[in-house]
């Protein structure tokens, strides 16, 4: 069980107030992604969840029961922090064991699910090493194997994969999702990369300046943002707005395009403009093109196959069933 | 960019450095030397000093006259004693002021320091009132408190810089792992400070065994540690350079000893923070 109902929560530290008023619930079993910009509140949000931080006023309702003023240990919740923050003096099984003895567990059942969160998270070999005599992936596998040991009503994730490099990053992150496959246990996961954001999550909250700007599904988000802060943020590379009369003609103050939604063509088109970079990923070509009247350059992405000179002349086309139209609050307008 | 170091400006530096440690090391040494002289020879200059017959009878005299054993006793129990009391109050009050520390922390650890600037001898005459009021004139018990007080500062300044090079996730984890406030300090916290607890308490042993000023004026006879061991010699009967050097090669003999054998740690301790 691990359902988690936040009403009303604020949290000011002095005068700065981080989160206004909040409303979130995560229903068990979820995994959850908060996702956003840095100094968007999600880190304060998820310590507030954990009890790291003292919500200034409103209830955290863990499994029914209101929590905020029950101190972190007693919540029921595991975390695994960016940093690891393994016990540099503790050998792994120690690490792993720790939270058990401080649960008062006796030594056999310690020895057991401590050997089989080792043998889970393939940590056997490394089991009496201390954590400086490991990879930062092992690392943080060691801080996994803490959090689970401790069967939890949730696992709070705080940018766990930040301080691995990109193969690893792309490993761990599968690692966890099998992880949450096979537990079934809520997790919540905080990061400011949407990529990450959008491969795991069932649910993406994103925040800004500690709003809640939208809740859902990744492709609900991808597919139909809220605001035009949530189309600009979620997506990679990210959505085109254009302003002024190519906005007007849609009844709208800006409209939003995705880069796949864009076909160009060397002979005819919509929008007339001129190559600049190309980025070639192999699979994909990303190209960055600036169209007389607008703004900002457009990215277009076109097949791997597709090879345009840098300053030659194309001609773009938006696909209109997928135009984003947005009002002057940057709101969506259906 | 590095600078270019000639073979013979390292000579130099070298010469230097060495000039500048024997410059210091110097009094101790000759300390040493006299102790094995006649009271006769010690007066002399230098070069005869040097050059007369080398002999043990001081030790024996001055072990014959006044009990080392016995000042040394008290000099363990005050500077151990003064020690583990001052880390027992400094480590939670460290804790809480690097983990979770208030507006006014900065100010209270000035204000802790502030009462070093104060001359000793300012608080002898209350402090001695005190003392004979209490009871604790000539007793161990009064000089542990008293040099604990004295030192009690300067433990929680070198604990708290140590504490605040500690993550704060750490304690972060073991919060949420359900450690008590106890476990905490007991599991986490101290295992991961024991080099600055450890130098903490080599610099505060040091201090305790060499403190003179209160050692002397708070004991007579019973809780006497080796200070008063050496200043016996240097009054009534005038002073006698052989024996006083024979007292005091004996009393830092010790912790001289133990601070050769934890120099490591100490440097550490003494230059911790100063580069990140």
């Amino acid at each position: 069980m691990g359902q988690i109902k936040l009403s009303q929560v604020t949290k000011s530290f002095g005068d700065v107030n981080v989160i206004p008023p909040l409303d979130l619930t995560i229903e068990d079993g979820e995994f959850t992604v908060f996702v956003g910009p840095s100094g968007c509140g999600k880190s304060t949000l998820l310590r507030l969840i954990a009890g790291l931080e003292d919500v200034t006023s409103g209830s955290i309702e863990i499994d029914g029961k209101e929590a905020a003023d029950v101190p972190p240990a007693k919540r029921g919740l595991a975390m695994v922090f960016q940093s690891y923050a393994l016990y540099p003096h503790m050998s792994v099984r120690k690490n792993i064991a720790f939270p058990l003895k401080m649960a008062g567990l006796d030594q056999a059942e310690i020895d057991k699910r401590v050997n089989d969160a080792a043998r889970v998270l393939n940590l056997a070999d490394y089991i009496d090493r201390r954590p400086g005599q490991l990879s930062g992936g092992q690392r943080q596998r060691v801080a996994i194997g803490r959090a689970i040991v401790r069967e939890p009503a949730a696992f709070l994730f705080d940018e766990p994969l930040s301080n691995l490099d990109a193969a690893l990053r792309v490993g761990m992150r599968l690692e966890i999702s099998e992880l949450h496959k096979r537990l079934a246990t809520t997790m919540i996961y905080v990061t400011h990369d949407q990529v990450e954001a959008m491969t795991m999550a069932d649910k993406i909250v994103v925040l800004h300046a500690g709003v809640v700007e939208q809740v859902g599904s990744p492709l609900e988000l991808y597919r139909r943002p809220r605001n035009k802060f949530v189309a600009g943020f979620i997506g990679s590379p990210k959505m085109n707005f254009v302003e002024g009369a190519e906005a007007a003609k849609h009844n709208a103050q800006t409209i939003g395009v995705r880069p796949e939604h864009i076909a160009v063509s060397t002979e005819t088109g919509d929008w007339k403009g001129k190559v600049g970079v190309s980025e070639h990923l192999g699979s994909d070509t990303f190209f960055h093109i600036t169209v007389d009247g607008f703004g900002e350059p457009l990215t277009v992405r076109a097949g791997g196959e597709v090879e345009l000179e840098y300053g030659q002349d194309v001609y773009l086309t938006p696909d209109t069933a997928h135009i984003h139209k947005f009002d002057a609050q940057g709101l969506r307008i259906e | 960019m590095a600078r270019a170091v000639t073979p013979k400006r390292k000579a130099i530096n070298t010469a230097v450095a060495w000039g500048i440690g024997l410059l210091i090391f110097f009094p101790i040494m000759w300390i040493l030397v006299l102790s094995f002289k006649t009271e006769a020879d010690a007066i002399k200059t230098p070069w005869e000093v040097l050059s007369a017959p080398w002999t043990t009878e001081n030790y024996g005299i001055v072990q014959e006259r006044s009990d080392y054993g016995k000042h040394f006793f008290n000099s363990v129990i005050i500077a151990v004693g003064s020690t583990v009391l001052g880390l027992l109050i400094a480590i939670p009050a460290a804790w809480s002021m690097a983990f979770v520390p208030s507006k006014r922390t900065k100010d209270i650890l000035l204000w802790m320091l502030s009462t070093k600037m104060l001359p000793a001898v300012g608080v002898l005459y209350p402090m001695y009132l005190m003392f004979i009021q209490l009871g604790l004139l000539d007793t161990r018990v009064g000089l542990v408190l008293v040099l604990m007080l004295i030192n009690l500062p300067i433990i929680v300044w070198m604990l708290y810089t140590y504490f605040r090079e500690i993550p704060g996730e750490i304690l972060e984890a073991a919060r949420m792992d359900g450690a008590s406030l106890k476990s905490e300090i007991l599991y986490v916290l101290t295992p991961m400070a024991i080099p600055g607890i450890a130098s903490t308490m080599l610099l505060n042993v040091i201090l305790a065994w060499n403190e003179a000023f209160w050692t002397l004026n708070l004991t007579a006879a019973k809780a006497a540690p080796l200070t008063a061991f050496i200043a016996s010699y240097s009054s009534p009967e005038g002073l006698f350079y052989a024996k006083l050097s024979a007292a005091s090669t004996m009393a830092i003999a010790p912790i001289l000893i133990m601070g050769w054998f934890s120099q490591k740690q100490l440097v550490r301790g003494l230059t911790f923070g100063a580069v990140k």
